[in-house]
């Protein structure tokens, strides 16, 4: 059985997520996401042995052939960067390197 | 008369006769849509330009003698997480804020292809994620029927968008019962397609196990109208279905002789409200007045659904989530000095409480130590849940049940306590994770007294089909419809 949450959880699980959140934030999710976490506990009562886990309902072959077809232009695809840089045809970001 | 009084494929006729242009029916809409949208907030976005382009291409199409098709100006709303090239696709969502789709939804390009005219996007829940419209960073939508309660979600907006009568057709995305269950608060009919029966290209992702692009109208004729031109394989969406496409329309006769209706007594008996549970019990008589047979069955694990689902597409929505952080699209955080605080703050910024809290439950069942326990649980469940489907459809060919355990809520009512929110859901989701079809008619009324007055607040009665049998399930939802005339009420709003 999982040990309870705590905001140490919240914290751990946020940097994961890539989310800055706020004290007042993490306070109230380690109450919530403890409620519903306890309430899914109720799916640990039912014999599950030897059942295959279910991730898609609709399995199929889904492989086509490997051909080029058009796709965006770069324009097209830099026009919602909030900072692109459609002269060089990139994307710009903080520093990453050095 | 407004041109908008009768349904899609009326309105598609009256124009290939000559009797309206598709500019009259595109100025209609948004006529209505001017007059309601104040007190309704069903639109994040109205473009009228664009509309009344579209129609005028229909009206010299008809004037040069071409063959038009089964949408031909029809005006249509969509909601606002699926991408029309050139218009603002947001999602409700801040993150999004700014975002213009450079491409077509399949769903689009197959709507337009078929004459509908788009008039706008419909508010909803912040990436589909809610129950209640709540969740959109533009507000929540009103219900028609009673403006301090919710439309239902997360598709809100288009399900208000139609019961106010701006559109005859709007799309709406179903995940746990996002397009059934505000057609149920609205009153009007909302179409959940077999998982795959549809291409999800262009719908921007919750949960990709179980999202599925559906209509919602004023008919079952008109849902299966607008079905037959949505649905079919896609090479965008390697997950669309290559099942063949019958003739939906031709499926409905009018009655439901031979039909048997499954009802699950023991999962419908608990928690229902009595208004619910009347008018579910008084549609299953006019179902056997249609010809059908009521044959009691058992779904041992339905009454697990809520915990399932809310473990399974927490978990795919923190995966198809990580895209939005500030680089490609939408919003950035001005602040950030790092990548790592560029995403972090981007991201906190961005999204508001719901999918925060989601993207956090997600991560969390999928983290280290927790998965077997949570996920893995849930996807075996998850197995268990089909078996049960599996073996009730050996004896019947139709499941029948209440689309919500209550009519609408009030607006506010549930907000602070999510888990209440979620236990809303207890009749839809478990459709989504078998990946089966469902759709949710008007099946009564309930009078709620408010300071002066009261307010009559709709019902809604789903149909569940076998997988790829939307043609069963709407002709069941169409016989009731014809017997009863529930659809044809309209709020005063």
């Amino acid at each position: 059985m999982p040990r309870p949450l705590t905001i140490a959880d919240v914290e751990a699980v946020a940097a994961l997520a890539h989310l800055e959140l706020t004290d007042q934030e993490k306070h109230v999710f380690t109450r919530q996401l403890a409620d519903i976490l306890a309430y899914a506990e109720q799916l640990q009562g039912i014999d599950t042995t030897g059942v295959a886990a279910t991730s898609h309902v609709n399995a199929h072959e889904a492989e086509r052939d490997d051909e080029p077809r058009p796709s965006l232009s770069v324009a097209d695809a830099l026009a919602n960067a909030p900072d692109g840089a459609p002269e060089v045809g990139l994307f710009r970001v903080p520093r990453v390197i050095g | 008369m407004s041109p908008l009084a009768s349904g899609a494929r009326e309105i598609r006729d009256d124009i290939v006769a000559g009797r309206v242009s598709a500019v009259d029916a595109c100025r209609a809409s948004l006529d209505r849509i001017a007059q309601v949208n104040p007190s309704l907030n069903a639109f994040n976005l109205v473009d009228a330009e664009r509309a009344l382009a579209r129609a005028a291409t229909i009206d010299r199409q008809r004037a040069s003698g071409a063959a038009l098709g089964p949408l031909a100006g029809v005006p249509i709303a969509l909601k606002d997480n699926m991408c029309a090239r050139g218009m603002r696709t947001t999602a409700s969502s801040r993150i999004l804020d700014t975002f213009v789709p450079p491409y077509d939804a399949t769903v689009v390009s197959r709507l337009e292809q078929a004459g509908a005219v788009i008039v706008g996007k419909t508010n909803c829940d912040e990436f589909a994620m809610g129950s209640s419209n709540e969740n959109s960073a533009y507000g929540p939508v009103r219900n028609p029927w009673a403006l301090d309660r919710t439309p239902g979600g997360s598709s809100g907006g288009s399900a208000a968008a139609v019961a106010a009568g701006c559109v005859p057709l709007a799309l709406g995305s179903d995940t746990g019962g996002s397009i059934r269950q505000p057609a149920a608060f609205c009153g009007v009919t909302g179409l959940k397609p077999t998982y795959g029966r549809v291409s999800r290209y262009g719908l921007l992702a919750f949960a990709s196990s179980l999202d599925q692009i559906g209509p919602l109208t004023q008919r079952v004729s008109d849902a299966a109208l607008a079905l037959s031109v949505l649905a079919g394989p896609d090479p965008m969406d390697s997950t669309s279905s290559r099942e063949t496409v019958p003739d939906f329309s031709a499926a409905l006769n009018g009655n439901a002789a031979g039909i048997r209706v499954g009802v699950p007594r023991a999962f419908v008996s608990d928690g229902v409200d009595a208004s619910v549970r009347g008018a579910f019990d008084a549609a299953l008589e006019v179902i056997r007045g249609t010809g059908g047979t009521l044959v009691d069955i058992d779904l041992p694990h339905a009454k697990y659904a809520i915990p399932v689902y809310y473990l399974v597409c927490t978990a795919e929505a923190s995966s198809n989530l990580a895209r939005y952080d500030g680089v490609k699209y939408g919003h950035r955080s001005p602040s950030s000095d790092s990548l790592k605080a560029l995403y972090s703050r981007t991201r906190d910024e961005g999204f508001g409480p719901e999918v925060k809290r989601r993207i956090m439950l997600g991560t969390y069942v999928l983290s280290a130590g927790y998965y077997d326990a949570f996920y893995l649980k849930a996807q075996q469940v998850r197995t268990l849940l089909r078996q049960d489907y599996a073996r009730a459809f050996e004896s019947v060919d139709v499941i029948a049940m209440p689309t919500t355990p209550t009519p609408p809520f009030r607006l506010g009512e549930k907000t602070d306590d999510p888990l209440q929110m979620y236990l809303a859901d207890i009749f839809t989701v478990s459709v989504n994770l078998v990946g089966l079809p469902g759709v949710s008619v008007p099946c009564g009324f309930v009078d709620q007294p408010r300071p002066g007055g009261s307010d009559r607040l709709p019902i809604g009665l789903q149909i569940i089909g076998r997988m790829f049998d939307e043609a069963t399930t709407l002709r069941v939802a169409d016989a009731y419809e014809r017997a009863t005339d529930w659809n044809k009420q309209a709020p005063t709003v």
